[in-house]
C-alpha cells in the first residue's frame, strides 16, 4: 500500500443554475492577462452542448486520455503509448486544438463612441481582436457561446454524449419547445493518472505528492503543447503570448491555507464541496485498465476508508499529517463519492482517474410518464420511484457523461436522491406514507440517518461543512527557506515575466 | 587581411558570445528557454513549413557535426563514387526540403496576422540568417561539386584550427565567395543562439530524457529536493 492524499471537489448538478459566477471569479483571479484571455480554467457548459473547446469530448478527433492496448497495456491515446511518436510530432501536432476551437478573444473599440466625428449615424463600438488588434468582421464564437443552446439546435445536437440514444430521446433533449438541459461546471480534475503529465516531454507537469494538485512548472515548460493534446478534458491551455501552457491550479495558494477554491467559494448555487481523500497509489494502473463498466466502482475502490485503523496507521507511516487524516474522515468528497455512492467522475472512460465528482441531476418524470399513459397521471397509483429511468434527461445520456455508459451507477444515485426526497416529504408533509418511505429506503440502500446527512450536506451545510480543507503548513517543512517567504511575496505567480534585456527572444 | 579578421578573429567573438550568453540565459532566465509555438494560432501552413524544415535541417546539421568530429570517415565513405553520389544526393534533397519548409515558414510569418502578433524582431533576423544559410548551402552543393569532400578536407581542418586556438585561415582562403558567405553566416548563426529562439534546439535533452522516464511525475515539497522528484506510480 502506498497511501497518498488528494483534494477532491464534488459538484451537485441538481443545483447548478448555470450562472457562471464560478468562471468569473476564477477569471478575475488567474486569467486576466495577455495570452490568457481565452482561458477558462473553470467553465460551465450547457448539456447537451458542444462544450468548450468545441466537442472536446470527442476523442476520435482529439485523441486525449488513455486506452488499453490489445496487449493489455495502458497507453496514451495520443501517441499510442509510443514515446518516439512524441519526438516525431514535436514539430507539429496533428491533434492540437487551435484558437478557433475556443474563440478569438476580443474587446470593443469603445473610444469610437467618444471620439467619432459628428455625423448622421450613431457611432458604434466595433469588435477588435485581442490577438492582432485588428477589427473583426463579426464575432462567431465566444465564451459560453452555446450557453442555454445559444439560440441554435446545432450545438446541442453535436454533443458527443448523445450517442446510443433513441431518436425520441434525442428530441427530448435538443428539439426546441421540447428540449431540456442542465449545466456541467468543469475545472481540471487533478487526475490520479493524468494524461497531461504523462505526455509532457520536458517533465514540466507534475502531480504534487502531498495534495494531488497537478501543476505546470512555467520555467520548465518548453511550449511543446503535448499536455493540451493529451488531456481529454482540454484543461491545460496554451498561452500564445508567453509560449507556456497553463492550467487550473486548484487555487493551491488558497487551499494550502485551508480556504476553498475561488470557484467553490463563490458558487451561488452552493453546489460545490471540497474535501480530502486517501487513496492507494499502488493500484492506479490496475484500476485505470479496468473495463469501462467497472471503472467507477474501481475508482471507489482505490479510495480508502479513512476510518479503517489499518489505513490510518499506514497513512501516518506514509507521513500524512494528522490534520489531513482528520479531514479525510470528515470529508464531503468521501461521503458523496464512496460512502453514499451519490457522485461519480466525469468521463471515467478516458482513464485518467479524474478526482472531481458529480452528482447527476434529477429531472421531471411527470411529463413523459403522462405522455406514455395517454395524458393521465395519477399520483396515487403511479410510482415515482421506479419511473426514474423515464426522466426527461435519459439515464443513458447521464451514463455517457458520468459513468462510462454504466447506467446502473447513475440509476443508483438518482434513486438515492429520490429516496431522500421521499423520506423528507413524508417527514415534513406526511402524505406519502411510511410504507413508501420504507420501500424507497430499502431499495436504494440508505438509512434514515443517511437521508438526514445527505439532506444536510446538500441543502443546509455551512461553509465549514462544505469545505473541509486541511492546511498544509508548508512553512514548517517546505523546501523553500521560510526566511525568504516574505521576500518572495508578490514576486511569483502567473504573468510575472522577467523583464527581457532586449525584447522577446524566444 | 580581411579574411584574417573574418575567419581568424571573428569566430572567437561569435563563439564566446554563444557560449557565455547561452550559459547565462540558461542559468538566469530559463523561462525563455524554448521556441514560442505559433501552431495554436495557425496550424495549416505550419505543417508544410515546420515538418520539412526541421527534418531537413536537423539531419543536415548532424551531418556537418559528424564531419567535424570525424572528417576521415566522410572521406573514406566518399572514396567509392557510388557512395559519394548517395551522400551528395541525399544531402542536396534534405537541403531542398529544408529550404522549401523555410520559405513556407517565412511566408507564414510575414503574412498571417495572428502569427505576426507573436513575431519579434529577433524572429525576423533569425529567419533572414537561416534563409541566407540554407540558400548559400544549396548554391555550394549545386555549383561546386562534391562539397562533402572538400568540406571534410578544408573547412573541417579550419574549424579544428579555430577550436585549438591556432587559426589557420589559409585552409579556406581560396574557397569561392559563396562558400565564404556560407561560413561567415554560420558564425552569425552561432552568435545568435543565446539571443533568439535558437536555444530551443538545446532543449532537446528534455524529450530524450522523456523516453526513459516513467509516465508520471510526482513532486513532494516536503521531501529533499535533491531526490529526483520523479516517482513512478506503481
Ligand atoms: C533539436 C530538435 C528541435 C526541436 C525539438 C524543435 C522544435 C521546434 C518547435 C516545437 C517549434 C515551434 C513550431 C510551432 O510554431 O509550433 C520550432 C520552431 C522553429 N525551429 Fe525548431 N526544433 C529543433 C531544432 C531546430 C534547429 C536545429 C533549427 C535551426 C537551425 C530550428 C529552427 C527553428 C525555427 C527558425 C523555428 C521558428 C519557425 C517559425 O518561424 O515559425 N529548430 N522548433
Ligand atoms: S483533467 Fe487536469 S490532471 Fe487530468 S489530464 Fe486534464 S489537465 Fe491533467
Ligand atoms: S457558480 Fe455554482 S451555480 Fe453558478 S454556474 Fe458555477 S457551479 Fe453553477
Amino acid at each position: 500500500m502506498d497511501i497518498r492524499a488528494q483534494l477532491s471537489m464534488s459538484f451537485n448538478l441538481d443545483k447548478c443554475i448555470g450562472c457562471h459566477t464560478c468562471s468569473v471569479s476564477c477569471k478575475n483571479i488567474w486569467t486576466t492577462r495577455q495570452g490568457a484571455e481565452y482561458m477558462w480554467w473553470n467553465n460551465v457548459e450547457t448539456k447537451p452542448g458542444a462544450g468548450f473547446p468545441l466537442t472536446w469530448e470527442d476523442q476520435e478527433r482529439y485523441r486525449g486520455g488513455w486506452e488499453v492496448s490489445d496487449g493489455g497495456n495502458l497507453r496514451l491515446k495520443l501517441i499510442k503509448g509510443n514515446k518516439l511518436r512524441t519526438l516525431a510530432s514535436i514539430f507539429f501536432q496533428p491533434n492540437l486544438p487551435t484558437i478557433d476551437d475556443y474563440y478569438e478573444p476580443f474587446t470593443y473599440d469603445y473610444q469610437n463612441l467618444f471620439n467619432a466625428p459628428a455625423g448622421d449615424d450613431q457611432p458604434v463600438a466595433r469588435p477588435k481582436s485581442l490577438i492582432t488588434g485588428d477589427f473583426m468582421e463579426k464575432i462567431s464564437l465566444g465564451p459560453n457561446w452555446d450557453d442555454d443552446f445559444g439560440g441554435s439546435p446545432l450545438y446541442g445536437s453535436n454533443d458527443p454524449n448523445l450517442k446510443g440514444l433513441s431518436e425520441s430521446q434525442k428530441e427530448m433533449l435538443t428539439k426546441f419547445h421540447k428540449l431540456f438541459y442542465f449545466y456541467v461546471p468543469r475545472i481540471c480534475n487533478h487526475c490520479l493518472n493524468p494524461a497531461c503529465v504523462a505526455a509532457c516531454p520536458s517533465g514540466a507537469l507534475y502531480k504534487r505528492g502531498e495534495d494531488g494538485i497537478v501543476l505546470i512548472d512555467q520555467d520548465t515548460c518548453r511550449a511543446w503543447r503535448f499536455c493540451v493534446s493529451a488531456c481529454p478534458y482540454k484543461k491545460p491551455y496554451y498561452n500564445w503570448a508567453t509560449g507556456k501552457s497553463e492550467k487550473c491550479i486548484f487555487c493551491y495558494p488558497r487551499t494550502e491555507t485551508g480556504q476553498p477554491n475561488a470557484c467553490a467559494h463563490s458558487c451561488v448555487g452552493r453546489i460545490r464541496t471540497v474535501g480530502a481523500l486517501l487513496y492507494d497509489a499502488e493500484r492506479i494502473q490496475e484500476i485505470a485498465k479496468l473495463p469501462d463498466e467497472k471503472l467507477v466502482d474501481g475508482m471507489r475502490d482505490i479510495v480508502l476508508d479513512p476510518f479503517d485503523p489499518k489505513v490510518v496507521e499506514a497513512a501516518k507511516k506514509a507521513g500524512i499529517d494528522g490534520n489531513w487524516i482528520a479531514a479525510a474522515q470528515n470529508s464531503p468528497a468521501y461521503n458523496l463519492f464512496k460512502k453514499w455512492r451519490l457522485s461519480m467522475p466525469n468521463h471515467p472512460e478516458f482513464r485518467t482517474l479524474p478526482m472531481n465528482t458529480y452528482i447527476p441531476p434529477l429531472s421531471p418524470i411527470l411529463h413523459q410518464v403522462k405522455a406514455d399513459r395517454g395524458g393521465l397521471f395519477d399520483p396515487e397509483a403511479d410510482d415515482f420511484f421506479n419511473d426514474i429511468d423515464k426522466m426527461r434527461i435519459p439515464v443513458k445520456f447521464l451514463a455517457n457523461l458520468l459513468s462510462a455508459g454504466n447506467e446502473k451507477i447513475v440509476i443508483e444515485s438518482l434513486k438515492k436522491q429520490m429516496a431522500v426526497r421521499i423520506y423528507w416529504r413524508q417527514k415534513r408533509v406526511g402524505d406519502i406514507g411510511e410504507k413508501a418511505v420504507k420501500s424507497a429506503l430499502s431499495s436504494s440502500g440508505l438509512t434514515p440517518q443517511d437521508c438526514e446527512d445527505i439532506y444536510r450536506l446538500n441543502s443546509l451545510a455551512t461553509y465549514k461543512e462544505r469545505f473541509v480543507i486541511p492546511e498544509t503548513h508548508r512553512e514548517s517543512k517546505s523546501t523553500v527557506d521560510p526566511r525568504t517567504m516574505y521576500e518572495k511575496r508578490g514576486t511569483v505567480g502567473f504573468g510575472t515575466k522577467k523583464k527581457e534585456l532586449i525584447g522577446r527572444q524566444w | 587581411m580581411i579574411d584574417n579578421i573574418l575567419f581568424g578573429h571573428m569566430p572567437y567573438l561569435f563563439i564566446v558570445t554563444a557560449v557565455v550568453g547561452t550559459i547565462y540565459r540558461y542559468v538566469a532566465n530559463r523561462y525563455t528557454w524554448s521556441s514560442l509555438s505559433s501552431q495554436f494560432l495557425e496550424n495549416k501552413s505550419l505543417f508544410y513549413g515546420s515538418f520539412p524544415w526541421h527534418y531537413g535541417i536537423i539531419i543536415i546539421l548532424l551531418g556537418h557535426i559528424i564531419g567535424i568530429i570525424t572528417p576521415g570517415s566522410i572521406l573514406a565513405w566518399n572514396s567509392v563514387p557510388l557512395r559519394l553520389y548517395i551522400l551528395e544526393i541525399s544531402g542536396l534533397s534534405l537541403g531542398i526540403l529544408a529550404f522549401i519548409g523555410l520559405l513556407v515558414l517565412v511566408y507564414r510569418r510575414l503574412t498571417d496576422s495572428r502569427v505576426k502578433a507573436v513575431t519579434s524582431s529577433w524572429d525576423v533576423l533569425l529567419l533572414i540568417v537561416l534563409l541566407i544559410q540554407v540558400a548559400t548551402g544549396l548554391a555550394n552543393a549545386t555549383m561546386y561539386r562534391w562539397g562533402s569532400n572538400w568540406y571534410a578536407a578544408s573547412a573541417v581542418p579550419w574549424i579544428w584550427s579555430i577550436l585549438t586556438l591556432n587559426p589557420r585561415v589559409d585552409y579556406i582562403a581560396t574557397l569561392p565567395l559563396i562558400t565564404k558567405v556560407h561560413i561567415f553566416n554560420a558564425l552569425i548563426f552561432i552568435g545568435l543562439i543565446p539571443f533568439t529562439r535558437l536555444v530551443h534546439f538545446l532543449a532537446f535533452i528534455g524529450p530524450i530524457k522523456y523516453l526513459f522516464r516513467p509516465w508520471q511525475v510526482v513532486r513532494w515539497y516536503n521531501r529533499d529536493t535533491q531526490t529526483e522528484n520523479i516517482v513512478q506510480y506503481k
